[in-house]
């Protein structure tokens, strides 16, 4: 895009800048409008699973649910506990926001169409992923209140359990592609099962560490049932307890396009990004954000399935999976599958 | 050997596996939540609803001021007070019902021996304010007015009954 903006007779800097600014925008929109739709479909397949309608009053179908719930939140009151740390308080949901947002600089939605295309982008998302837990910790202790002071706790426990296993599926994976850069991840998978499908998914080695990882990005994004963090039943409704108006509606979306970043993972790392599932010709034809954009809805069908489907976990069965099932068996797993990729004398492309 | 076997259970996820499976039958079986404001249940012919203040056919106030369903009110929701009119005839003055008080249990209408004050079958009247809530006398004759088709095809739908 920064050619396009020289060709404009910018000088680099300038069409630099510019272009860099309309690609955040171009992601950014899309992914708030996505964020609005993508809680709708939750609603609905939640609703569906329970055998009731979901929203199907506002805009044909209740499409425009979101919108009209967006709505009542921006012209809500912001109420601030005059107990809490105020400066902390409001920066919590900005914090979770923008982190939220600053993920998707990496993610390639297709060959050429990734804002920043970074060699380290794999570590990049983790960092910010784990930044993420911040903005719940600092809403959590600025609210000055006990349910979202227990909440920050158990977030900040549950993403530093989470956080580990996911790094050594992550790894598993950066073995196998030899790079962190994740369009090379993606180009790496190009005929990876059989030489016929595209995907990481498909091998052996790899399934169970798919699995996993989607087990583990339910619990990073403190989806049911790991989400011990707003858990109703036992916090009220824990770190947004004190939150009101659009604070609380930057946490929702922050959650959200969290949880879309979480199934574009899945898609990219083990289900072949915006490769076409199948490595045959004629299915390249479709551009490969609409392979990706299929594959990222795919999961979050998936996310909210599970939500309708199982109970939340307690607290020390969340600890127990992560710490004694989760951390053992993908390490065991790195073991095995750098073994076999010495074994196979295959070290991927960059060795 | 049953060791072995919940080991396999429980590395397959087996229990998942199976719980989603019958989710998934359940996310494409039709809905049972009736689409309210568009689709309404059926009501009984005996549904007790908005009280309503009948008429005769030739436009007579039903109500003759006798009083029985105050009396019988539980939640002395009705008031009535009541004066001969000048062709002597003895009518309500005033009849209010407190619906914040009403406790729908329609010992009024059975008390009734004219079939004057009824529980019409409608359910949607809800108010923005409390005050609107307690019914005079001409908002329960205009509810009359306007209810009186679906009351009196209710009352002979129940009248063998009674």
């Amino acid at each position: 895009m920064t050619e396009f903006f020289q060709s404009l007779g910018m000088s680099y800097e300038w069409a630099w800048g510019v272009a860099t600014i309309s690609g955040i925008l171009l992601i950014a929109l899309p992914l708030m409008l996505a964020v609005a739709m993508i809680i709708y479909v939750d609603r609905k397949v939640w609703a569906a699973i329970n055998l009731r309608r979901g929203p199907n009053v506002v805009g044909p179908f209740g499409l425009l649910q979101s919108f009209a719930d967006g709505l009542k939140v921006f012209l809500q009151e912001t109420i601030i506990p005059s107990a809490a740390n105020k400066g902390i308080f409001i920066l919590a949901p900005i914090v979770t926001f923008t982190v939220a947002l600053a993920a998707w600089a990496v993610i390639p939605f297709s060959a050429t169409a990734v804002l920043a295309n970074i060699n380290v982008g794999l570590l990049y998302i983790l960092a910010i992923s784990s930044l993420s837990v911040y903005g719940v910790v600092m809403a959590g202790w600025a609210s000055n209140s006990k349910y979202p002071f227990f909440s920050a706790m158990r977030a900040a426990a549950q993403m530093i359990s989470y956080e580990v296993s996911i790094g050594f599926i992550l790894v598993s994976v950066v073995l196998y592609a030899g790079t962190f850069n994740l369009n090379e991840i993606v180009m790496a998978q190009k005929g990876h099962g059989f030489g016929i499908v595209n995907g990481y998914v498909f091998n052996l080695l790899l399934f169970p560490m798919w699995v996993m990882f989607f087990i583990s990005s339910l619990a990073e994004t403190q989806r049911v049932p790991f989400d011990l963090t707003e858990a109703e039943s036992e916090l009220v409704a824990g770190y947004q307890t004190e939150y009101s108006s659009m604070s609380f509606a930057l946490f929702w979306l922050g959650e959200y396009a969290n949880i879309l970043l979480m199934c574009m993972l899945n898609a990219l790392l083990f289900f072949g990004g915006w490769l076409p599932p199948i490595d045959w010709a004629p299915l390249y034809y479709v551009p490969g954000i609409v392979w990706l954009l299929l594959k990222a809805f795919f999961f979050f069908f998936m996310f909210s399935w599970v939500m309708a489907t199982v109970p939340r976990y307690r607290y020390d069965q969340l600890m127990r999976l992560g710490w004694k099932v989760f951390l053992p068996i993908s390490l065991l797993f790195v073991v095995l599958i750098s073994g076999w990729l010495m074994a196979t004398g295959h070290y991927g492309a960059a060795a | 050997m049953s060791t072995v076997a919940h080991l396999i259970k429980s590395f397959t996820l087996w229990e998942f596996v199976k719980a989603h499976a019958l989710t998934l039958k359940y996310f494409f079986k039709p809905k049972v939540t009736i689409n309210y404001p568009f689709e309404k249940n059926p009501l009984s012919p005996r549904f007790r609803g908005e009280h309503a203040l009948r008429r005769y056919p030739n436009g007579e106030e039903r109500c003759i001021a006798c009083k029985l369903c105050e009396a019988v009110c539980p939640a002395l929701a009705i008031t009535i007070e009541s004066e001969p009119r000048e062709d002597g005839s003895r009518r309500t003055t005033r009849y209010d019902i407190d619906m914040t008080k009403c406790i729908y249990c329609g010992f009024c209408q059975e008390a009734c021996p004219v079939d004057a004050i009824v529980e019409g079958p409608n359910f949607e009247y809800a108010t923005e304010t409390r005050e609107e809530l307690l019914y005079d006398k001409a908002k329960l004759l205009a509810n009359g007015d306007k209810w009186e088709r679906a009351i009196a095809a209710n009352l002979e739908a129940d009248a063998p009954y009674r």
